[in-house]
């Protein structure tokens, strides 16, 4: 799986955030503009782009962009 | 699953009864930073609802709606066999509320009279009742009430349910039909997830108590006590994600239906959000998904019919595919007709 590629989508669901500004470490609930909102948009983004459907717990327990990456890293995998 | 088909009833008629207050999200200020207002708008498509006052009950809103589909569409009281009232909210413990809408509306006392409870996918599986009571020897005619009032059950403080819900009473008229159309529903249940939209307390399980009046904070800052709604907006957006789409598939592709050549996508209006990502993940052209989440909210079980009265009183009806999905878990979805469907002009109450 593309980390830069999954960066950028994650990236994506942010308004003001650009992709540059993030990496496999951010955390990002420490994003400014970062919302339940977003959240809901990173679980839509991963179903829509790899195919993984985020358990809310799943999605809760994330803090760094690499715990949902790994998540659906490790989903594909499958 | 369950799969029901039905030949020889359809949907003659549809109404909707709005009350008259709005209340509008731009003006949620106290609840919601300023600089989100607007993006939370734009997510959930939802601008502005309805809600009732405090003496009016769904059963109020799915009266007038009833008595504008009777009075358009030159009904027979006596030829109305049933009545089926479906909400959350009835207006007493005992009794039900549907015998009282049989009074209220001038119906004969041979018409039967029965309640049924569910959340927001309650009108797939109420009009699937409707239909199969229809399909019965010695039931031609069935009036289906479904209304919600969640403005009763939603605390103001509440940042996830706030936002969301209004209310709305509606009526659908069953009747036989010799069309040969094969109405085809599946209706599905998954317990397991009670805990995703609850009202905890002030039935059976939990009595309504002083204590569990009382109100208490959530993790995000939410205020609301056991009596009023809780939703876990992330565990419903995962169950929608997993179940509906591949339901909506599962329908079409077992029954031969293409899906692209259904006239109309009629989903619950949980939120814009959701429906669109239902929609695009099923590749179903998103000019003929309707949406009134924009001007009435959520409204719970009664969205369907009603966005069906608002955005569909002036199209060319044929077929449509319907999902309702929400509290249970339950969901169950369609595919059905309406090109026999009457669509009554929205009432403001």
């Amino acid at each position: 799986m593309d980390e830069k590629q999954f960066i950028q989508y994650f990236a994506e669901q942010f308004d003001e955030t650009d992709a540059s500004q993030l990496t496999l470490d951010t955390k990002f609930r420490d994003i400014d503009e970062w919302s339940s909102v977003i959240a809901l948009s990173v679980m839509a983004m991963c179903a829509e782009e790899y195919d993984v459907i985020l358990s809310a717990n799943e999605m809760e327990n994330a803090n760094r962009i690499s715990d949902v990456y790994n998540i659906v890293k490790a989903k594909t995998n499958k | 699953m369950a799969r029901i088909k039905y030949k020889g009833v359809t949907i003659k008629a549809i109404s909707a009864c709005v009350p008259k207050n709005i209340s509008k999200n731009s003006e949620l200020g106290y609840l919601i930073p300023k600089e989100e207002i607007e993006k939370t708008i734009n997510s959930i498509g939802i601008v502005e609802k309805r809600f009732v006052d405090e003496d009016t009950t769904a059963s109020d809103l799915c009266f007038k709606a009833a008595k504008k589909l009777i009075e358009d569409n030159n009904i027979d009281r006596n030829s109305i066999d049933l009545v089926l009232f479906l909400s959350q909210l009835p207006d007493y413990k005992i009794p039900a509320t549907a015998p009282i809408l049989q009074h209220r509306l001038g119906l004969p006392t041979t018409t039967a009279a029965l309640d049924l409870s569910l959340g927001c996918s309650g009108y797939v599986y109420a009009l699937s009742t409707a239909m199969a009571y229809a399909s019965m020897e010695g039931i031609n005619r069935v009036l289906l009430l479904v209304g919600e009032t969640f403005s009763k059950f939603v605390n103001k403080m509440d940042k996830v349910d706030a936002p969301l819900y209004g209310d709305a009473g509606t009526a659908t008229l069953v009747d036989k039909s010799d069309t040969g159309f094969v109405s085809v529903f599946d209706l599905y249940s998954d317990g397991s997830g009670e805990n995703a939209v609850k009202i905890k307390a002030g039935e059976g399980r939990h009595k309504t108590t002083v204590e569990n009046l009382k109100e208490h904070t959530e993790k995000d800052g939410s205020i609301l006590s056991d009596n009023e709604v809780f939703m876990n907006g992330m565990e419903v957006f995962n169950f929608v994600m997993r179940v509906v789409p591949k339901s909506i598939k599962t329908l079409c592709s077992e029954n031969d239906i293409v899906l692209d050549q259904v006239g109309h996508l009629v989903l619950h209006q949980a939120n814009k959000f959701m429906t669109d990502f239902v929609s695009k993940r099923i590749k179903y052209p998103l000019e003929r998904v309707p949406y009134s989440l924009d001007k009435f909210g959520n409204t719970s079980s009664p969205s369907i019919p009603l966005t069906i009265s608002s955005e569909l009183s002036d199209a060319k009806l044929t077929d449509a595919v319907i999902s309702g999905f929400g509290a249970g878990l339950s969901w169950g979805v369609a595919h059905i007709n309406l090109s026999e469907c009457k669509v009554s002009e929205i009432i403001d109450y």
